[in-house]
């Protein structure tokens, strides 16, 4: 019985089956990763102050509302270091990786956001 | 008064004359049947319930393809035509999204069809024809989803999902068409004409 049903493949069937799994396989990563990180954009009150390439390890300091904050980058990460607000939400947010992760230092009108070839989803609303 | 012969109103040609009568010829007949037997698996299709919405096994996908090898593409197109306008109407989505979507599905299929059709057969049987078919059928859905129903990329993030599916059941269905086929051939040389058995 088993014979019989691989007797109704025949070679080229076998072929396009295969490559044909191997574009679906494909398929998944491909779109379900949604895009890799490649910038960190520091923005202050809404304005871009520096569009940071994620591939280079570098430290910015941003002048803000009530004082400095510290952007370091990774390869491949970014992430706020310090910054003068009370309650630090955005420092201990930590390593933000993903393209649309942000981090947003409200008292000092700042925010960092990962970019990338294209955005996981459209825009945020808090 | 005596009505002369030649304008007697009686109500049979009455009738006659008010019915038209459409010339059928044998080939309208088995598209007709095809198409009722392509238009009762599309429903069974439709109840077979399961996880995932747009996700379906395509059984009347057999019916085109067994009409294809027998019959030629211009019967295959027609049967899938008449079921997706009847099914349209058996299922209530005639005119509805859902039914455009089976429509761009039905048209790119056969269009895909018409060309893998040009392949060395030798080489290339059912479960090429069906897979292919198949994967005509999600893309044409999506594309006119993207277009026309959802513009937006968000469309396509299913995209995986439905090829898999569509692998899946491309294969079950063409691996059924292969089995039918070689089944009909295997009836055809050994058994005698029915015609010929009733005479007998």
């Amino acid at each position: 019985m088993k014979n019989n049903w691989r007797s109704l493949m025949r070679p080229g069937d076998w072929a396009v089956v295969g490559v044909s799994a191997l574009a679906v396989a494909v398929s998944f990563p491909l779109v379900w990763q949604g895009g890799a990180a490649e910038k960190a954009v520091v923005k202050r009150d809404g304005q871009v102050v520096a569009e940071l390439d994620l591939a280079r390890k570098r430290t910015l300091e941003v002048a803000g509302a009530i004082g400095t904050t510290v952007i370091s980058v990774e390869p491949g990460r970014a992430r706020v270091a310090a910054d003068p607000g009370p309650r630090q939400y955005c420092v201990r947010q930590g390593w933000l990786r993903r393209p649309g992760e942000i981090a947003i230092c409200a008292p000092n009108h700042v925010s960092l956001q990962i970019t990338g070839r294209r955005s996981s989803f459209d825009s945020i609303t808090y | 008064m005596i009505p002369s012969p030649t304008d007697q109103v009686t109500p049979a040609n009455r009738a006659a004359a008010a019915s038209i009568v459409l010339q059928t010829t044998p080939e309208d007949h088995r598209v007709a049947q095809l198409a009722a037997a392509a238009i009762g698996l599309a429903l069974l299709d439709a109840a077979i319930p399961l996880p995932l919405p747009g996700v379906k096994p395509g059984l009347a996908n057999i019916v085109t393809l067994l009409v294809l090898y027998r019959y030629g593409l211009g019967t295959a197109a027609w049967v899938t035509g008449l079921r997706v306008f009847a099914g349209g109407l058996l299922l209530g989505h005639f005119l509805a999204p859902g039914f455009f979507l089976s429509l761009a599905g039905a048209l790119c299929s056969l269009l895909v069809l018409a060309a893998a059709w040009r392949l060395p057969q030798r080489w290339f049987g059912p479960v090429t024809l069906s897979v292919l078919a198949a994967f005509a059928h999600i893309g044409g859905q999506l594309l006119l989803a993207r277009i026309w129903l959802i513009p937006h990329d968000g469309v396509f993030l299913l995209a995986p999902v439905f090829l898999a599916a569509a692998l899946f059941f491309g294969i079950i269905n063409g691996l059924i068409v292969a089995r039918l086929r070689g089944e009909a051939d295997a009836d055809a040389q050994n058994t005698p004409n029915p015609v010929e058995l009733k005479n007998a």
